[in-house]
């Protein structure tokens, strides 16, 4: 579990988050949504220490983050998996070696082990062939299954997802979006996963926070999101035309 | 009131670049793939640019010295004297400052922007340490050869382009490289050497390290980086022949 009370964060002054709560549960797929620069990657970016909060804590299972010295986050960091938006999968290293990187960092597995855990991991996101190719040399979609493969080869604790569906086609992003939720429940991690994909939404949120101009302004179930009273929440799920006219179908049905 | 900046992050970021490594047996992979990258890649620029000069300063020298009074071995002396004391240290360098260092922002400042940086800190990875000390060690270690090897060529050049122009012959060449020979000059050389090595990997690495944005930024860091070093290298120049020859 990772709480997060009262977060603030500005830049230049001018404010991004503004007093931010929210709990991530263990075990669930969390959902941040929001509109584009309402600041959903500045949240996860100082939840993982890339940015300094200006206040407020970050507590992962009792131990506050933002009070921890350097060496103390870095043992943290070591159960965190994270998802970057591009992959940010090492240019020089092949797909089996991108994976094995972290075990080769902080293990004293052997090299035939290394292999056959990116092996496993590999396998786990359905990419048996790719074991031998540099990511230049990949789609963007198995950029992001080698990206996962990486982030659970360490048995993480906590998943952290920034819009792992971003460029990628509704039929590659729904397989994502189900594989980020079946680890989920299969290793028993938090997941966080930041996303404005309503398809994401609908398919994973087991809790969801809106966020808008920084702040939270909606928090629930994948259940309840349609039927939000929240004016901000409902601009940004009915946005396009066809949604608009699903919801008047829906209202018209009297579902 | 920006140097005063760029110092201070310059230095907290060598602080973290020599912190203790997380695995001793990943940096030394790393720091031979660097010598092979910094250093090997860097050879035949080196070799081209150290036969040539050392041709045009010879017969530049035996251009100047064409008098009855200058014995022609003096044309050796002076190309030795201007080979060794700074074209090899020095401008060897300033030319490694725009190969490597331009590299070296630029890959730095790509995985910067491309959020692979990110990515080792997640992991828990010192990404300075990581990234820019084995680039220090490994051109700190194989300049100095790189410069001898420049040495040795330029002076071959001089002598050849001596021979071939019958600007001076082998044998007052080559006596007027062995003549007053000092070897403290090799020793100056080499300081100066491993000193501009330093700088040029750690300056370029710290631009390419602070890069902000896209790829646009990235070439800006690279560009800044060839400046920066060259400008320190040639300050540092200065300051180590104050206090090495005076």
């Amino acid at each position: 579990m990772i709480e997060v009370k009262n977060i603030c964060k500005s830049f230049n002054g001018k404010s991004i988050l503004n007093d931010i709560n929210i709990v991530f549960e263990k075990g669930k797929t969390n959902l941040i949504i929001g509109e584009s620069g309402s600041g959903k990657t500045v949240l996860m970016k100082t939840m993982v220490g890339l940015f300094t909060a200006d206040s407020g804590d970050i507590i992962y299972e009792g131990k506050n983050f933002n009070k921890l010295n350097f060496d103390d986050r870095k043992e943290i960091r070591k159960e965190i998996g994270m998802l970057f938006q591009g992959g940010a999968l090492f240019d020089s290293l092949t797909v089996e070696e991108n994976v094995m990187f972290p075990l080769s960092m902080f293990t004293n597995m052997t090299l035939a082990e290394q292999r056959d855990r990116a092996d496993f991991c590999l396998t786990r996101v359905n990419l048996q062939t790719a074991h031998k190719l540099y990511p230049a040399e990949i789609s963007g979609g198995m950029k992001k299954r080698v990206a996962i493969a990486r982030a659970i080869s360490m048995n993480p604790k906590y998943l952290f997802c920034d819009e792992p569906n971003s460029g990628l086609d509704p039929k590659t992003s729904i397989l994502i979006d189900n594989l980020i939720y079946e680890l989920t429940s299969e290793l028993n991690i938090t997941t966080i996963v930041i996303t404005h994909d309503m398809n994401s939404v609908m398919e994973i949120g087991d809790n969801i926070s809106f966020l808008y101009k920084g702040q939270i302004n909606w928090q629930g179930h994948r259940d309840e999101v349609m039927r939000t009273n929240s004016e901000e929440l409902n601009n940004f799920v009915y946005a396009s035309e066809f949604m608009k006219k699903l919801k008047q179908r829906l209202t018209h049905h009297g579902d | 009131m920006n140097w005063f900046f760029h110092i201070g992050r310059y230095y907290i970021m060598m602080s973290r670049v020599f912190s203790k490594p997380e695995k001793w047996s990943i940096y030394r992979k790393q720091f031979i793939k660097e010598i092979d990258n910094l250093g090997l890649g860097s050879l035949g620029i080196v070799v081209i640019i150290s036969i040539f000069m050392g041709a045009v300063i010879t017969i530049q020298s035996a251009f100047g010295f064409e008098s009855p009074w200058i014995p022609l071995y003096a044309v050796g002396v002076a190309s030795r004297d201007s080979i060794v004391l700074e074209f090899s240290p020095t401008i060897v360098s300033l030319i490694l400052a725009g190969k490597v260092g331009s590299s070296i922002a630029s890959e730095i400042g790509t995985m910067r922007v491309t959020e692979q940086i990110d990515a080792l800190e997640i992991m828990g990875i010192n990404s300075k340490a990581y990234l820019i000390l084995p680039k220090i060690a490994a051109a700190v270690f194989i300049n100095p050869f790189l410069i001898v090897i420049s040495m040795f060529l330029a002076l071959l050049g001089g002598l050849t382009a001596g021979l071939m122009t019958g600007a001076v012959t082998p044998y007052e060449f080559i006596y007027g490289i062995q003549y007053d020979f000092r070897p403290f000059n090799v020793t100056y050389a080499l300081i100066k050497t491993l000193f501009f090595a330093f700088i040029i990997t750690s300056v370029s690495a710290y631009h390419g390290y602070y890069t902000q944005g896209g790829s646009l930024e990235v070439g800006k860091s690279s560009t800044n980086a060839v400046v920066y070093s060259s400008i320190v290298i040639l300050l540092f120049n200065f300051i180590l022949t104050q206090i090495l020859l005076s």
